[in-house]
Formats: structure tokens, C-alpha cells, sequence
């Protein structure tokens, strides 16, 4: 794709710019501050992209003209296929499998957010909770001698991968494999559409075998969940098990790690944080909502279901609407002093998950993961910074997180 | 003070749960639910104006007394 320069942000902006991947926060507020607080471009095919608290707010829960069936910024490539015709499951023929419910509307949208809710409760999520713990001591303890470790790559880049695997009951040791296909699928892949299909193609086939293994093997895990799951008194189609466990693994991934990544970034830049969280234990979940409304990572698109008007905007069927939640979670009219991030923030209501029938239903699972590998990491390293703050490196687009970033401690 | 959980909007974000878990009850879908019919102890009074502060989806609301 041929990249032109952003000449003016509200008429064609671009979520893959580099200046805007790495500090997207003034051009927020440029384009909140303009007449035209919700942005457009032409760059992937008509999107639009909201700025302020109350458009997203609005937008997300208006489902009638905002449908999920797409929620990629850019035009995808062909859906995957296997290698051959005669290689396609029988049951998969014809199905739509998409990744249910993040790409769903009711009625379906309905039945299968209520068949996957009850395995991410908080409660259900507690029992994860020392499991997760002890893998992040034993990350630590592999680089903890060094005196330096890059916080993305060997910290926060292994959590949640192998926490998800822990959870589908897909074997942890391959969570590499799954690192590279989600950030090819999710990260590189939006701008890559070969990629992202490639990437699509083969991680749908190998789900689709761990499920044919736990058909004939049942284990107490999320697989077997929903294989034994019944919807109105029938099983669930294959098909849609299928596209749940896709975006089990992937929504999983990409978007924790990103917020680890962010917390860890902001921790090494603010010794007196790291201060406040190990002085203040009982503060930690304040602490972890008010990095997650200041690194929000997820930026989920919506689909214009029909020609529709929104304040002004004569928006297409067809047109996608980038769901800037983290845009809105700097919005001052919304939250006091929003660039300073506060850990003891008592007024936070941060729609970082979404907001409306759509809000993450990892969110238990995401906070979990925060909460557990912060309060691991200082208590083992509790005095640490940045070895260079300029040599940090960003991913963005859809999710934004850092990718490298080297710290460094006294050992 | 009392307060309501609108089933309608909640959407199991768990917040008010987090802020003052007293006052509310999360069923297995995550959604909340107020306990003691809503009731408030003075004491809690501040910690539920928060809750209601801090739920994205504007799902709890005071009620008034019936005098």
C-alpha cells in the first residue's frame, strides 16, 4: 500500500502512520478539538473514526446501525480455505464461522454471549489466578540475574498465550506458534491481506484438529465446554466451536499483552507508581483500571449496516467506524486531567473494554493477567527503568502495545 | 439511600462489585444485582455514589425513598 503523509488528520487519517503508532495522544486530541471530532478517511475503502467519550458511547450501543459482522478497520483478503476442497470438514462447508460473538448480532450475538460468559466470571477466572502467578515467577527467574530483560518480548509477550492455552486445553509449549500467527493475523496482517488469510487458514485448521482430539478425548477445559455445551436442548454446530476457540486465542493474546506491556513501560518511567502499588496492595485493581484507560489498547471496528447519518456524518452501508475506545478514555470532558494517569483515580468509568453488548468478555481474565504479573514483577523488581527510551518500539493499528523494550535493573 | 442495578444496561462490566461488593451480587453472566434491596448504610453512601460514577454503562441509579 502506497503511504501518503497525513495532511489533515480529520479528512484522511491513518492508525498505521508511524509518528501516530508510537504517540497517537495529540492527534486524539486534535481531531476531538475539531469541527469534526469524528474523523474520516478513504485509505482502506470509507471509515470512520470517533474521538469523543460520548460518540463511542452512542455508536456502541446503537447495534441497529452498527453491526459487528466486520470489525477490521481494513478489507480483509478471501476467507480462509483449507488446502484443498476435498480437505474442508464436511461440517464447515457452507458455515459462516467467523468469531463468534465478537463478529455477531443478535439474535445470535445473544445465545452465544450467554454460552460464553460463565467460563470468564470472575470467579470462574480466580482459579487461574496462581497458576498464572507461578508463570510469572518463573519468567522472572529466567533473566531475573541478568539485571535486564526486554519487558515485552520476555515478560508480557509470554503471559497471556500460554494462560489461554492453560484454559482451551491446547498444549502451552506451543504459544510461540500462536504468538506468530496472532501478531501475523491481528498486527501485521491488517495491512497484509495474504498474510492475515494465510495466518487465518492455519490457525482455524489447528483448532479445528485440538477439537477433534477432545471429541475423542474429553479433559475439564474450555474445548470440552463448549463441545458439551446445548443451546435450546441442542449441541452446539462444530462450526461456531470452531470460531469461538479462533477468537478465544487471538483476542486473548494480542490485546493482554499489549496492556502488560503498556503497564510495564509506564511503571519503568514512574518510579513513584511503582512505589504507590507496593506500598498501596490493596489499591492494585484502582491502579490497573487507570492504566487501562490510559494505555487503552483495543481499537474494534463496526460495519455501517445501512446508509445512516450520525451527527452530520453521511456514513454508507458498507463504511467501517473505528471504535476509538482509547481516544475516548482521554477525552477531558469526560475525565479530569486525562493525560495524567492517577493511579488512585476514584472516578474512571474507562470504556477501554467497549461499552454495550459487545464489552470484552476476557475482561476478567485480562485484569487478572494485569493484576498478577504487575504485582509479581515488582516484588521481585521492584526498581527498574527504561535502558532507552527512544529505542521502545510500538505496534498499532487495531492494538496498540510496545513490542521491544529493554529494561534494566540493579542485580 | 437506595440504589438500582437497570438490568437492561448493565453489561457485566463489574465495577461496582470491585468499588464496594457489599451492596452488589454478580450472577454467573457477570451482571450485577443489587443486595438488600438496594439498601445503602450511611457508611457506604460514598462508596456507592463512586459505583455509580464508575459503571460505563450508566446502569445503576438512586432511587427514591418512599416516605
Amino acid at each position: 500500500m502506497a503511504k501518503q503523509t497525513v495532511k489533515d488528520w480529520t479528512t484522511d487519517y491513518d492508525i498505521f502512520a508511524k509518528d501516530y503508532i508510537k504517540d497517537p495522544f495529540p492527534v486524539w486530541d486534535e481531531i476531538r478539538d475539531s469541527k469534526c471530532p469524528v474523523a474520516h478517511t478513504e485509505r482502506w475503502g470509507s471509515s470512520w473514526m470517533p474521538t469523543k467519550y460520548e460518540d463511542l458511547f452512542a455508536i456502541a450501543q446503537d447495534i441497529q446501525h452498527f453491526s459487528s459482522r466486520d470489525v477490521l478497520v481494513a478489507p480483509q483478503g478471501p476467507p480462509p480455505e483449507w488446502d484443498g476442497e476435498e480437505e474442508v470438514p464436511e461440517i464447515l462447508r457452507d458455515y459462516d464461522v467467523g468469531a463468534p460473538p465478537i463478529t455477531s448480532d443478535p439474535p445470535v450475538h445473544t445465545w452465544a454471549r450467554r454460552l460464553l460468559l460463565p467460563p470468564f466470571s470472575v470467579r470462574a477466572i480466580a482459579q487461574y489466578e496462581q497458576e498464572t502467578r507461578e508463570l510469572c515467577a518463573s519468567l522472572i527467574d529466567g533473566f531475573i540475574a541478568n539485571g535486564r530483560a526486554d519487558g515485552a518480548v520476555d515478560y508480557a509477550q509470554q503471559i497471556p498465550p500460554r494462560v489461554i492455552a492453560r484454559m482451551l486445553g491446547i498444549p502451552e509449549d506451543e504459544s510461540p506458534q500462536f504468538t506468530e500467527w496472532v501478531r501475523n493475523f491481528l498486527e501485521l496482517g491488517l495491512t497484509n491481506t495474504d498474510l492475515q488469510s494465510e495466518n487465518a487458514r492455519q490457525i482455524f485448521g489447528y483448532l479445528w484438529e485440538r477439537i477433534q482430539e477432545h471429541k475423542e478425548n474429553p479433559k475439564d477445559d474450555l474445548i470440552n465446554y463448549l463441545l458439551s455445551a446445548t443451546v435450546d436442548g441442542e449441541p452446539v454446530h462444530e462450526g461456531h466451536i470452531l470460531g469461538t476457540c479462533f477468537l478465544m486465542l487471538v483476542a486473548g493474546i494480542d490485546t493482554t499483552w499489549s496492556s502488560i506491556g503498556s503497564a510495564i513501560w509506564h511503571l519503568a518511567n514512574n518510579p513513584q507508581d511503582c512505589k504507590y502499588i507496593i506500598e498501596n496492595p490493596d489499591k492494585i485493581n484502582g491502579a490497573v483500571e487507570e492504566l487501562l484507560r490510559a494505555y487503552s489498547p483495543v481499537t474494534m471496528a463496526r460495519y455501517v449496516a445501512e446508509d445512516y447519518q450520525y451527527d452530520g456524518c453521511k456514513m454508507s452501508e458498507g463504511d467501517r467506524v473505528l471504535m476509538n475506545f482509547p481516544a475516548a478514555n482521554r477525552d477531558p470532558s469526560k475525565f479530569v486531567d486525562p493525560d495524567k494517569v492517577m493511579l488512585d483515580r476514584e472516578v474512571n468509568p474507562h470504556i477501554a473494554f467497549g461499552v454495550g453488548i459487545h464489552r470484552c468478555a476476557g475482561s476478567n481474565l485480562a485484569r487478572m493477567e494485569m493484576r498478577v504479573s504487575i504485582e509479581e514483577w515488582l516484588k521481585r523488581i521492584p526498581d527498574f527503568r527504561l535502558e532507552d527510551p527512544d529505542a521502545v518500539t510500538w505496534a498499532g493499528g487495531q492494538v496498540r502495545g510496545p513490542r521491544t523494550m529493554s529494561v534494566v535493573w540493579p542485580s | 439511600m437506595r440504589i438500582r442495578v437497570d438490568g437492561e444496561k448493565c453489561q457485566g462490566h463489574n465495577r461496582c462489585w470491585d468499588i464496594v461488593p457489599e451492596l452488589f451480587d454478580i450472577d454467573e453472566m457477570g451482571n450485577a444485582h443489587e443486595k438488600n434491596e438496594g439498601a445503602v448504610p450511611p457508611e457506604l453512601e460514598e462508596k456507592a455514589r463512586l459505583a455509580i460514577a464508575n459503571c460505563p454503562e450508566r446502569a445503576i441509579f438512586t432511587v427514591r425513598e418512599e416516605k
